[in-house]
């Protein structure tokens, strides 16, 4: 009820005084991502060393979790396996690395993303006609069964110790400018605006709209001359594609893949901190963002600080996403984005 | 030829706790056509309730029994007041409240006893082919399956549940308490899906220790037709046998992706599983 109000509302209230010049939407989607890139940097600018790696960390999140909204929120099907796309991506970046040392950064997450896209493919066609449950059910055990692939072929995916790579800094143009972990967030950055992008006019075009009618109704939608199978494997490839660019840049980040970084309860975090920062809006993937990584470090320093032992440490996270997952959606099921949207409209009606 | 004897027998035992797995995943959703993603978890409360009271009393079977109770109470309270009232709003939230519930159980466990792998016994020896632990399990399975039967077939409330689960305001208006069979429901589901744990659990338990199982018990309850009861057990126990066979000769690892290969080729061909009547859809 309270959202198709403060849905309307804009439009209504805003009036010719908002009028705006109305670009492409491509083109709009991508000065804002440049605008969001420059926020990045000045905040870069003002931050030290550990605030761009975990900047960085934000970044690559909110990727996956965008791709995953795009799926979940956009078309209606929901995944397990995200997780699973992001190892997909994680491991082809790490052996191009490691294999094809000549190769570009550039060129390497093309190839991160294309990869992701086939893999996406892949399990898209395959689960095109499973629905609701069955296509969760399948997703999970993707999710569980894909972190053993590194155990059968240890000696190219190094088993559970996984694969360690070293990736370039600043280029040396810029040494003495940027410090190594400054450059990082900002070709991270770079790579997750321009995903984003991609997604918003995805999500705002005409596929996004066939997305949003086959979630709410299938058959309705068939009816109507859309055709569902394609717009949800459509869904699935750009979603795998998101999260297998945000594996490939947690590696360039990190340095490292293991198995055990791509476990079941990533997937599931992913999903939960989604439902938390707010299913209907690529905004919620921001606050879900910001959410994994923040969360995650402000109690490991609390644990700490109580001296609760390491237990607890690795499993807080856990239990409080799952707390917040059921109390969102028991409470608030549009998540933060609702609350704020909420409180927008409660400002506007104020003055 | 010894080998394949192995397996097999192997493969039935545990087909056995897949099937009770997938019977119990079959239950709820018979009765509110939500697939519940928290039934490990349940089986996480069972087994690690066991670890805790077997050396405390010194009895397994003591530690069984309060494993069994614990696993059915979590089940009858999450469905009260955690899953009902999410899932009444919309099926979507439904399951992902189930995800919920299975990242709280798992990171619950493991703040409370660590991500390590703790010694869990066998209820009787597992050694040789059939050993007394594998018939223990199927023998067990069997007897939840038929013991349902019956309670679903030959029993007042059997017949309540049935009603509420098919024709809610119909049920209602004659009397039944719907809500109250609900929760039955999913109390009869966790008491298997605790029993499923444990005979899954030992020799060794952790947070994660029922992630492949309940992958196994799923393909099992969609290759039989997640509404189907007698689907659910045929398929558990094909999926035990098959998985074995997989593991035996290909390895251990290649199992989980043949589950995966193999739901998706079940419901490609038919999209509600084997043994299920297709449904007729209205707009």
């Amino acid at each position: 009820m309270s959202t198709s109000a403060t849905e309307r509302e804009p439009r209504t209230a805003g009036g010719p005084a908002r009028r705006r010049v109305d670009l492409p939407s491509p083109l709009r989607h991508l000065l804002l991502a440049a605008l969001a890139l420059a926020a990045v940097a000045g905040l870069l600018l003002v931050t030290g060393d550990l605030t761009a790696l975990r900047l960085a960390a934000v970044g690559y999140t909110m990727l996956a979790v965008a791709g995953l909204q795009l799926l979940v929120g956009g078309s209606g099907q929901v995944s397990l396996g995200h997780g699973a796309f992001m190892m997909i991506g994680a491991y082809t970046m790490a052996l191009l690395v490691l294999r094809l040392p000549m190769l570009p950064l550039a060129g390497n997450l093309v190839a991160v993303v294309a990869v992701a896209t086939v893999a996406g493919v892949a399990v898209g066609a395959a689960t095109a006609r499973l629905h609701g449950p069955y296509l969760a059910g399948a997703t999970l055990i993707l999710a569980v069964g894909l972190p053993g692939l590194t155990h059968r072929y240890h000696e190219v995916l190094g088993g559970s110790n996984g694969l360690t790579v070293r990736t370039a800094g600043a280029p040396p143009f810029l040494q003495g400018l940027v410090s190594g972990s400054e450059w990082k967030a900002l070709v991270v950055w770079t790579a997750v605006v321009l995903g984003l992008a991609v997604l918003a006019t995805v999500s705002t075009g005409r596929l996004g709209r066939r997305m949003r009618a086959v979630r709410d109704d299938e058959t309705a939608a068939a009816m109507s001359g859309i055709p569902v199978g394609a717009t949800k494997v459509t869904a699935f490839v750009v979603a795998s594609a998101a999260g297998g660019l945000a594996g490939g840049l947690q590696v360039y980040v990190l340095g490292t893949a293991t198995p055990s970084m791509f476990t079941l309860s990533l997937s599931l975090t992913l999903l939960a901190a989604l439902v938390l920062g707010g299913i209907g809006s690529m905004w919620g993937a921001l606050w879900a963002a910001l959410a994994v990584v923040y969360l995650e470090i402000w109690l490991s320093d609390a644990v700490r600080a109580f001296e609760l032992g390491k237990d607890v440490e690795n499993n807080l996270p856990i239990v409080l996403f799952g707390v917040l997952l059921i109390l969102v959606l028991r409470f608030q099921p549009l998540g933060l984005h609702g609350i704020l949207q909420r409180l927008r409209a409660l400002l506007r009606r104020a003055r | 030829m010894d080998h394949f004897v192995d397996l097999t027998l192997g493969g039935l035992a545990s087909g056995a706790v897949y099937a009770a797995l997938a019977l119990s995943l079959v239950i709820i959703y018979q009765a509110t056509r939500l697939v519940n993603f928290a039934q490990p978890a349940l089986a996480l409360v069972a087994v690690y309730t066991a670890a805790t009271v077997a050396p405390l009393t010194g009895s397994y079977w003591l530690g069984f029994a309060a494993a069994l109770t614990a696993g059915t109470a979590a089940g009858a309270l999450v469905e009260r007041f955690v899953v009902r009232p999410i899932a009444r709003v919309s099926r979507l939230n439904g399951i992902i409240v189930t995800l919920g519930l299975l990242l709280v159980a798992q990171g619950g466990v493991g703040m409370v006893w660590g991500n390590d792998q703790h010694g869990f016994r066998y209820a009787f020896d597992f050694v040789g082919r059939p050993s007394p632990a594998d018939v223990f399990a199927l023998a067990s399975v069997a007897a939840v399956a038929v013991l349902l039967f019956c309670l679903y077939r030959h029993t007042p409330l059997g017949l309540r549940m049935r009603a509420a689960a098919l024709h809610p305001e119909a049920a209602r208006l004659s009397g039944v308490r719907a809500g109250l069979m609900l929760t039955a429901g999913w109390a009869i589901s966790a008491l298997i899906a605790s029993l499923a744990g444990m005979l899954a659990g030992p020799p060794f338990i952790s947070p994660n220790v029922f992630d492949a199982v309940f992958v196994y018990g799923i393909t099992a309850a969609v290759v039989g037709g997640l509404d189907n009861p007698f689907g659910a057990v045929v398929g558990g126990l094909l999926v035990g046998l098959g998985m074995s066979y997989v593991s035996g000769y290909a390895g251990p690892e290649l199992a989980t992706l043949t589950a995966l290969a193999l739901v998706v080729l079940v419901l490609s061909v038919r999209p509600d599983g084997i043994l299920s009547r297709p449904a007729a859809r209205k707009v």
